[in-house]
């Protein structure tokens, strides 16, 4: 391994693989990147990987409508020989009350605003049942859909800027693991891994999700990120029965069929999880994913469960992500999505590669600044679970 | 052994499907079987994790023993929505 570098980037999720990638293009020669277990194996590739333009704050939007631009061409953009597994038939947003209804306008004429040719649009609750058909329609006041929106593989997304990083130049290692970023006066520079080897570097870029906090103390900085376990139950495969992805914020659940045929059904229990770092399934989830999403989808009761899977999220005080520079120089964050960072990463990396490259990022992602949370400018995004 | 040997039933990997793996430089189970589906399927791996293991370590130039494992996924066998809903029932009772 290198002993200098310009640039390191601690996290080989979506988005450091992201970053990564969007450095080197940038003319990066010396960029290190280092994943403590593989690629992808953390938050990345435990999320149900949805992408959707439907967000309720104007960042997102903004974020979201160049992210789905690039997903729709991301094999072609970085040359990658499998598939990405994108499906785009639609992303449905549940209303179980006339107050969830009206944020769900509220965040169309948002989208709208940013982007006239947006298309999501407001269902009635039989038109929902159209979409999912057996849809239960009890309690249901409509939903927000955009047909444009969809989810992917978040393992070979993650590939993908991998690959394309490391034919660009950039060193990935995994299986190394930082256990110190090293700061002198006001500035990072480098990092020591848990087997003791240095890498000298002006700048380090912390992209490990709730992973991050720690080298945060290490340098100095409050970083308000905590680790929340979300779990996903996954069915048999079955024929293509639902080309999109539903969420319902009230219940805290989302499914999606992948294109090999499994469901993916995600709930999490936000009240009741310990803030810790367990990734191990529970027993009580299975219950609770059951009960949830077959009141959604009765005619899941029919569906054979194969297995479940545990991950974290980062969560943030207001659900948004940590972007950008830091007041320690050299040392830059990108994480606290709180559950739906995936779908940003191609949006992000380029924003930090242009900020990292003292360059005015194509998108204005100051409002989130670690600095907000100081100075209570908070930005809570409503469009998430 | 023939390359058309079906090395995963659920997800209909081959051999041949295994090695072109490998020979892209990924020698960790758990990766493989991230990205091809690998023991992803309703058996859960109970037949194919052992062969991959053993593929993978030939080309590792290592023994089974000294790679990771993939993770061993709860419930151990394919279980209906229905059956785990009549299970909260009893426990409500």
């Amino acid at each position: 391994m290198k002993t200098k570098a310009e640039a390191v980037i601690i996290g080989g999720g979506v988005h450091g693989c992201s970053i990564a990638y969007h450095l080197a293009k940038k003319g990066w020669k010396d960029v290190v990147l280092l994943e403590k277990g593989t690629l992808a194996c953390g938050a990345t590739g435990r999320s149900v990987a949805g992408i959707r333009h439907q967000f309720g704050t104007e960042i997102n939007v903004r974020l979201a409508k160049e992210s789905v631009k690039r997903m729709e061409n991301l094999e072609e953009e970085l040359d990658y020989n499998s598939s990405i597994e994108l499906l785009q038939n639609g992303y449905l947003m549940l209303a179980y009350s006339e107050e969830e209804l009206d944020l769900f306008r509220c965040n169309r004429d948002l989208q709208r605003n940013i982007d006239p040719h947006n298309m999501t649009e407001i269902l009635a609750p039989e038109q929902a049942a159209d979409l999912v058909p057996g849809l239960n329609l009890e309690g249901l006041f409509g939903a927000s859909f955009n047909r444009r929106d969809g989810h992917a593989s978040p393992f070979h997304v993650t590939q993908a800027y991998a690959d394309a990083a490391t034919r660009l130049g950039v060193d990935i290692h995994t299986g190394v693991e930082v256990a110190k970023v090293k700061k002198e006066k006001d500035r990072v520079t480098g990092i020591i891994t848990t087997t003791g080897q240095e890498i000298n570097a002006p700048i380090v870029i912390g992209a490990a999700g709730a992973f991050t906090k720690k080298f945060g103390e290490q340098v100095g900085l409050d970083i308000p990120v905590v680790p929340e376990r979300h779990q996903v139950a996954v069915t048999e495969p079955l024929e293509m029965i639902l080309g999109i992805m539903v969420i319902s914020f009230a219940h805290g659940t989302y499914f999606k069929q992948t294109p090999h045929g499994s469901l993916l059904l995600g709930v999490g229990d936000p009240e009741g999880e310990v803030k810790d770092f367990n990734e191990r399934s529970s027993w009580q989830f299975l219950y609770d994913v059951v009960q949830k999403t077959t009141f959604h989808w009765p005619a899941l009761r029919e569906v054979n469960i194969i297995r479940q899977w545990a991950g974290l999220y980062d969560m943030t005080p207001d659900s948004q992500g940590i972007v950008g520079r830091t007041p320690v120089d050299g040392f830059y964050l990108d994480l606290g999505w709180s559950g739906h960072g995936f779908q940003l990463a191609p949006a992000v990396g380029q924003v930090m590669a242009e900020i990292i490259s003292g360059e005015t990022p194509f998108i204005d992602v100051s409002c989130m600044c670690l600095e907000r949370f100081e100075r209570g400018e908070l930005i809570p995004e409503p469009a998430c679970v | 052994m023939d390359e058309n040997t079906i090395i995963c039933r659920c997800e209909d990997l081959t051999l041949a499907d295994i090695r072109e793996i490998i020979k892209k430089g990924f020698l960790n189970p758990q990766e493989i079987k991230r990205l091809t589906r690998c023991g992803m399927g309703p058996c859960q791996g109970s037949t194919c994790r052992e062969l991959l293991l053993r593929e993978v370590a030939s080309a590792a130039g290592k023994s089974v023993g000294e790679l990771e494992m993939t993770t061993f996924r709860p419930p151990t066998k394919p279980i209906k929505a229905k059956s785990i809903l009549m299970g909260v029932d009893n426990n409500e009772n």
